[in-house]
């Protein structure tokens, strides 16, 4: 049996990869590049040099952030796909703490901006999760819709009270010096010119620590047996309602330090564009490592990688930047596709159907739940 | 004083992309299937309309387009969900985000610099034009009937039609049934597969016609970020909407009206100092009060989010 697991395993991942390459070679052949030379483009041609293998590690930093954000929330089945606004609410506390911290110690304000980002990131997740447990509102459709309303309140900012004075530019003043996350090329003196800073290190030690939580904890356990099955955690003693909040309220904050990371790594000021989407990468990211923690470190640095490699093929092939961004979806839509088709092969093949979770006589509140692993 | 006309006419166009997606995102929940993938559903349809549109010179034939690409996207979702039976949620973000993805990328390659490109949208259709001055009743009465022929169908009929398909035709009962019981539905000899197929494309073709009217009609171009959320607030919709056709598109003039009279204030003498932003946000967050107000162990069809799988 666990041969012919390893044998099924084979072959769906063959067909997976075959299909990605013959979707993202034909948009290549559209675009008008040799598939071959775009490939070695988008994937290797970063990791060559230097400079380019820390601008991967710089591009995959925020996106670390939120796909953990997102892995822990859909690991216990809390849909938050409002990690984009958490991440725009965490960047506004650190422009506004920012600003008014001149001449404090670095030691002092780091610690202070990075539990402001993450207070603001989890009170933007606090309504849904509220709506949820307490009253049983889809947090899919309350997450998505502050996501807009995230991004008005950064353009009202910046249209209003913290428009440059100088310039006049919809951008927030830059923020004090104590504030910035300092490069890492200070500390690391083999790391030469690059923008590298700390946000990457913390990133790195918050998927550390989620992991262990996650996986040698009572209370990861507790996380992923909601995530199972909320009827069967219910049923073992699990308080569902409360586990999922404290989930929403994690995944908000981290999403909230991504913020943080953002505007006091990269930016130095709060900017309309401070995130391009960096919550629904999140997302991206946590699907293809599968919601586990090691799985979001290597997706997080590929596609760091394939950003990185999509802007220069810009300029060495003459591709559109775009086509990074339908190769990631790609990716996503087979991963999806042949993880289901795995998982129901398997099943099948132990004679065990899939998705038949007995129902219990309580129904929780909130919205119907896959009972079934994602 | 024509500030409440205003707001009516406005209302009903702006309601009209919603009212599209609402129909057909009931359509695919219905039939069980959670379609997050309405928001590029929508920006392919506005792209993919306007790029058709733009090489034939016939907002129609853009239509068209729309809806094929409408019925591609649902039998993708149905691949997914329906055949290998993935996971709802993350199918149809995923098909989101490749559907917008191969919009900027062709939008890109098509559409590359040099002037915006620009087609004569749809005309309005005025059937009360010149019933009398702007200023008069008969004036805003023409005012609001002043409105594009997409706009017409929609309320006149797409949504009866719909409802009626949905609830009182043989293809609606099986719709309603796979998505409650498809189990039952199964015995009964309705094939569930097909059903849920047909269900999706029909809903992707809806939504897709609802992003093609902001480029085809409203705006005679295509923008980036054109959709703008309207996807997610028709997730909303539905479930404010309890799943039903009529009480859905109530919910659409309710975000409609609340959005264009947002917009029509910052014209409005007195409301200047108020910052745009919150007009635009105040939509959202009445969706999620309405929500909470009303959205309390709402009956979700009994196979929502659950593949099905003959054992």
């Amino acid at each position: 049996m666990a041969e012919n697991r390893l044998g099924r395993a084979g072959i769906v991942a063959v067909g997976a990869i075959v299909t990605i390459l013959a979707v993202t070679g034909g948009a290549f052949v559209i675009a008008g590049a040799n598939p071959l030379d775009a490939y070695y483009a988008y994937f290797i041609a970063p990791l060559t040099r230097e400079f380019t293998l820390l601008e991967v590690l710089n591009k995959a930093t925020p996106i670390l952030f939120t796909g953990a954000a997102v892995a822990i929330a859909f690991r216990a089945g809390y849909w938050n796909i409002g990690v984009e606004g958490q991440l725009l609410m965490g960047a506004v506390a650190a422009a506004g703490i920012g600003q008014v911290v001149e001449g404090w110690p670095p030691l002092l304000v780091l610690p202070v901006m990075i539990g402001a980002g993450a207070l603001a990131g989890a009170a933007w997740a606090l309504v849904p999760a509220l709506l949820r447990v307490r009253l049983g509102i889809d947090e899919v459709v309350t997450t998505l819709l502050l996501n807009p309303v995230a991004l008005l309140l950064v353009q009202a900012l910046l249209h209003g009270p913290w428009k440059d004075p100088e310039t006049g530019f919809p951008e927030s003043p830059r923020i004090a010096e104590a504030a910035e996350f300092p490069p890492l090329a200070d500390f690391i003196p083999l790391i030469g010119r690059s923008r590298l800073h700390l946000g990457f290190v913390i990133a790195i030690v918050l998927i550390i620590i989620a992991w262990y939580v996650l996986s040698r904890t009572g209370t990861g356990l507790r996380v992923r047996a909601v995530g199972l099955s909320p009827h069967g955690a219910r049923f073992a003693g699990i308080r569902v309602e409360r586990t999922l909040l404290r989930v929403a309220l994690v995944s908000g904050a981290i999403a909230g330090v991504a913020g943080v990371s953002e505007v006091a790594g990269i930016q130095f000021r709060l900017t309309e564009g401070v995130s391009p989407g960096f919550g629904y990468t999140g997302i991206v990211v946590a699907m293809l490592g599968g919601l586990t923690m090691p799985g979001v470190l290597v997706a997080g640095l590929l596609l760091g990688d394939l950003s990185v490699g999509a802007s220069s093929a810009v300029r060495s092939l003459q591709i559109p930047s775009q086509l990074g961004d339908v190769v990631q979806g790609t990716l996503l839509l087979v991963v999806i596709g042949a993880v289901a088709i795995y998982r129901w092969r398997t099943s099948r093949e132990d004679e065990r159907p899939p998705d038949e979770g007995e129902p219990p006589p309580d129904e929780p509140p909130g919205p119907p739940s896959e009972t079934s692993p994602t | 004083m024509t500030f409440f006309a205003d707001i009516i006419a406005a209302t009903f166009r702006n309601a009209t992309p919603l009212v599209y997606g609402t129909v057909g995102e009931t359509y695919t929940e219905r039939a069980g299937i959670l379609n997050l993938g309405i928001e590029g559903t929508m920006y392919a349809g506005a792209f993919f309309g306007f790029a058709t549109a733009y090489h034939t010179g016939d907002p129609w034939l853009g239509l068209l387009g729309a809806i094929v690409v409408g019925l591609l996207a649902g039998a993708l979702m149905g691949l997914l969900t329906v055949t290998l039976g993935a996971n709802q949620h993350v199918s149809g973000l995923g098909l989101t985000i490749v559907l917008i993805g191969l919009s900027e990328f062709a939008n890109r390659l098509m559409f590359s610099g040099g002037s915006l490109a620009r087609i004569d949208p749809m005309p309005l259709w005025d059937p009360l034009g010149g019933l009398g001055e702007p200023e008069s009743l008969g004036g805003q009465l023409a005012s609001i009937a002043n409105q594009y022929g997409l706009t017409y169908i929609a309320f006149l009929v797409v949504v009866p039609a719909a409802w009626w398909v949905l609830m009182k035709t043989p293809l609606g009962l099986s719709i309603r049934a796979v998505g409650e019981n498809p189990e039952a539905a199964d015995v009964a000899g309705i094939n569930v597969f097909r059903i849920r197929y047909i269900a999706l494309m029909i809903g992707g073709a809806f939504m897709a016609v609802g992003g093609a009217f902001i480029t085809l009609a409203m705006l005679g171009t295509f923008t980036l970020d054109i959709i703008a959320g309207r996807g997610w607030v028709v997730i909303a919709l539905v479930i404010f909407g309890r799943w039903r056709i009529f009480r859905g598109v109530l919910g659409a003039l309710i975000f409609a009206a609340v959005y264009s009279l947002g917009l029509r204030l910052r014209i409005t003498a007195g409301f200047e100092d108020i910052p745009n932003e919150i007009m635009l946000a105040l939509p959202y967050v009445i969706v999620i009060l309405a929500l909470a107000l009303s959205g309390r162990n709402v009956p979700y069809p009994g196979a929502y989010l659950k593949p099905y799988r003959r054992s």
